[in-house]
């Protein structure tokens, strides 16, 4: 155990932090107080206002993106906040979302033959996350003990466990052909791609789900700031911070590690369901080490332990392939799938790959940084 | 019997190739602290240069080149990303190596697309017959050159300067650099070999019976990962244990696969990680890592 000494991390771990950029009189700060309403209002009107003016696809990158900031979110908290690695959060969004296939399809009349127990959608939705939970409370004898590089490749291990499970038990999942998601309902509103005319707009699933897509990540984002600002974020960041300190002033630092990989775990849970949703269709390959490795892209491009960050990230990488795929033929050296040049996939790879390695170079603290200007830069351990 | 002997025998020359993966990732780790995810990218970049080279310059020459490849594009990690990073934080770090994995497996998964590419390795597909008992050449030559390769890097790390250097600074920084010790080098040296070890892995992953050099390879090299943490991170001796441990569980999961239908198809690509979750549950540091201290 090296404890790195207290000067160096001073002298060159984060420079902004050292210099005091304004100790702060009161009015330009409520100033940005009240741009930040606005940003927001507005903001907030803009997203209600999308599903009227955009077309199909951009709602599914949207959709994508917001299931993603869930998910990102949920790992956010655990090795931005809490500096626990965990590359197995695909497992969790595949306990999500193969959970609320289970729950939710009929068993007997779906023809498929399938598993079903063919509870209310918005049940299933529910108890779909407290599997998702469920799983992440049975890995706590690892994920309270074990750190670092160790949790890592335990976590790993989720993964082709997951992969195993979903290839094999074709009862549940439909093995390597995967299964029809139900359509959610809620209130008597069923978000299936039945039209329904609102303001001469057709509204079809994509853009019913993404109503409820914004209230979820809307509950997501003020439930993890709770967390993080209050008491369990503190101790939380104590843990990341020096675990050892933590413990001695009393932090529980077992049952805290256990307590975030289970509400990590919900949150990938959450992100299943919706993403399981918006696909209409669950196959296991997408749940592989690829989608581990995309969330944390997005929280290390985004910025670590911040909830912000973790949506700025989410948006970043998992709308940037389908852009690419959908200008591939005017940007210069992208070409479609199958034509021997670099294909979207390919080249968002690529671009997210280098994201990582030069924000964490050159942007300490991610994007989020850089998208919150100086105004950060007072009290830059506030936030993190 | 006779299947479990094959099997066994198998499975300690898988065994050794996974310990040569696991120790470059245990050098790296004992030298830097930082934990490699970038290491299947390595192997992957050692095997693509002696795929495409061996047509050309032969075989041996072809490896040469491999392994000088992976060493410089390990060094060249090191030196362009590993050395600027500023801040202290470890697990920053291991994140970085996923963003250079990203890069470069997506790189040469490019570049190999969907063919499977022949090493061009001397020993084809014979088997040495013994009495009941049949062995593939290339796995008899996997082991002994792991063996051979392990031997002559344990006692380098034990009685030249370098691997004194190493073991200092994995000791303390701080004190081997007040001692003189160039940590820079030390990282570099570490990274460079891990990568050499890496092609010779990449080399005997893919010859018979494997088909060849193909995308689905780095995922072959993810499972030394469970090897070097079963062992225990920061010890060589572990590394090979670890090895072993997966390469024999592997074959002996691939090959009784008959009898253990119920657990479902493909358990030997999941038994290392199996084995490793029960190992950690028991010991969290793995079998032989140093156990934690800390002082308050």
């Amino acid at each position: 155990m090296s404890e790195t000494p207290v000067s160096e991390t001073t002298a060159s771990g984060a420079p902004a932090s050292e210099t005091p950029v304004s100790k702060g009189p009161a009015r330009p700060l409520r100033f940005a107080t009240r741009t930040r309403t606005y940003v927001w209002a507005a903001g907030g009107l803009l997203l209600l206002a999308l599903p009227f003016y955009l077309d199909r696809f951009w709602l599914q990158a949207g959709l994508f993106a917001m299931a993603a900031a869930i998910g990102a979110i949920g790992i956010n908290l655990l090795t931005g906040s809490t500096g626990q690695l965990s590359m197995g959060h695909a497992f969790f969004l595949a306990v999500g979302a193969y959970g609320y296939c289970v729950f939710a399809a009929d068993g007997g009349d779906s023809g498929d033959g399938l598993t079903g127990l063919g509870l209310p959608t918005w049940l299933a939705a529910v108890l779909a996350v407290l599997v998702a939970g469920l799983a992440g409370g049975l890995f706590s004898p690892i994920a309270g003990r074990l750190r670092g590089a160790y949790l890592g490749i335990a976590t790993l291990a989720l993964i082709f466990i997951g992969q195993h499970v979903l290839f094999n038990a074709r009862d549940l999942t439909g093995g390597f052909n995967g299964r029809d998601v139900p359509p959610l309902s809620l209130f008597g509103l069923t978000f299936d791609d039945r039209e329904l005319l609102v303001a001469n707009v057709p509204f079809g699933s994509a853009e019913k789900l993404w109503y409820a897509a914004l209230v979820l990540l809307l509950g997501c984002v003020l439930f993890a700031r709770g967390v993080l600002r209050g008491r369990p974020g503190r101790a939380m960041n104590a843990i990341r911070d020096h675990r050892i300190a933590a413990g001695v002033i009393g932090v529980p630092v077992a049952r805290y590690r256990a307590a975030v990989f289970v509400l990590s775990s919900m949150y990938a849970g959450l992100a299943g369901v919706l993403l399981a949703l918006v696909f209409q269709r669950t196959v296991p390959d997408y749940f592989g080490i690829t989608l581990s490795l995309e969330y944390l892209a997005m929280i290390v491009i985004g910025g670590l332990g911040s909830v912000s960050g973790a949506v700025i990230g989410a948006v970043f990488v998992s709308v940037l392939p389908q852009l690419l795929t959908r200008y591939s033929d005017a940007l210069p050296l992208v070409s479609a799938p199958g034509t021997g040049g670099i294909a979207p996939g390919e080249a968002s790879r690529y671009l997210y790959g280098a994201a990582i390695v030069a924000v964490v170079l050159f942007l300490p603290g991610g994007l989020v940084r850089v998208a919150a200007g100086r105004r950060f830069r007072t009290d830059p351990g506030e936030e993190r | 019997m006779s299947t479990f002997a094959e099997l066994l025998l198998n499975g300690v020359s898988m065994g050794s190739v996974y310990a040569l993966i696991a120790l470059g990732f245990v050098v790296i780790f004992r030298a830097t602290e930082v934990v490699n995810f970038a290491h299947a990218s390595l192997l992957l970049a050692g095997g693509y240069v002696t795929a495409t080279l061996h047509e050309d310059i032969g075989f041996w020459p072809a490896l040469l080149v491999g392994i000088a490849g992976a060493a410089v594009v390990g060094a060249a990690v090191e030196f362009l990303v590993m050395r600027r990073y500023r801040g202290s934080d470890h697990s920053v770090l291991a994140i970085v190596t996923i963003g250079v994995d990203i890069l470069l497996t997506t790189e040469l998964t490019r570049r190999i697309g969907t063919d499977v590419l022949a090493l061009g390795d001397p020993w084809g597909d014979s088997v040495l017959t013994l009495g009941p008992i049949s062995l593939a050449h290339t796995r008899i030559a996997a082991f002994v050159a792991a063996g051979l390769l392990i031997t002559v890097f344990l006692l380098a790390f034990r009685y030249t300067s370098w691997g004194v250097a190493m073991r200092a600074a994995a000791e303390s920084a701080e004190t081997a650099a007040l001692m003189g010790v160039r940590l820079g080098r030390v990282s570099l040296g570490a990274w460079a070999v891990a990568g050499g070890l890496a092609a010779v892995a990449a080399l005997f992953l893919t010859v018979f019976p494997t088909p060849g050099l193909e995308r689905a390879t780095s995922l072959a090299a993810l499972k030394a990962f469970p090897a070097a943490i079963l062992g225990g991170l920061d010890s060589t001796t572990g590394a090979l244990v670890g090895g072993l441990l997966v390469g024999v569980t592997e074959s002996l999961a691939t090959g009784y696969q008959s009898e253990l239908t119920f657990l479902g198809r493909g358990l030997g690509d999941l038994a290392p990680y199996l084995v490793m979750t029960v190992i950690l549950l028991i010991r969290p540091a793995g079998l032989f890592g140093t156990k934690e201290l800390a002082r308050v």
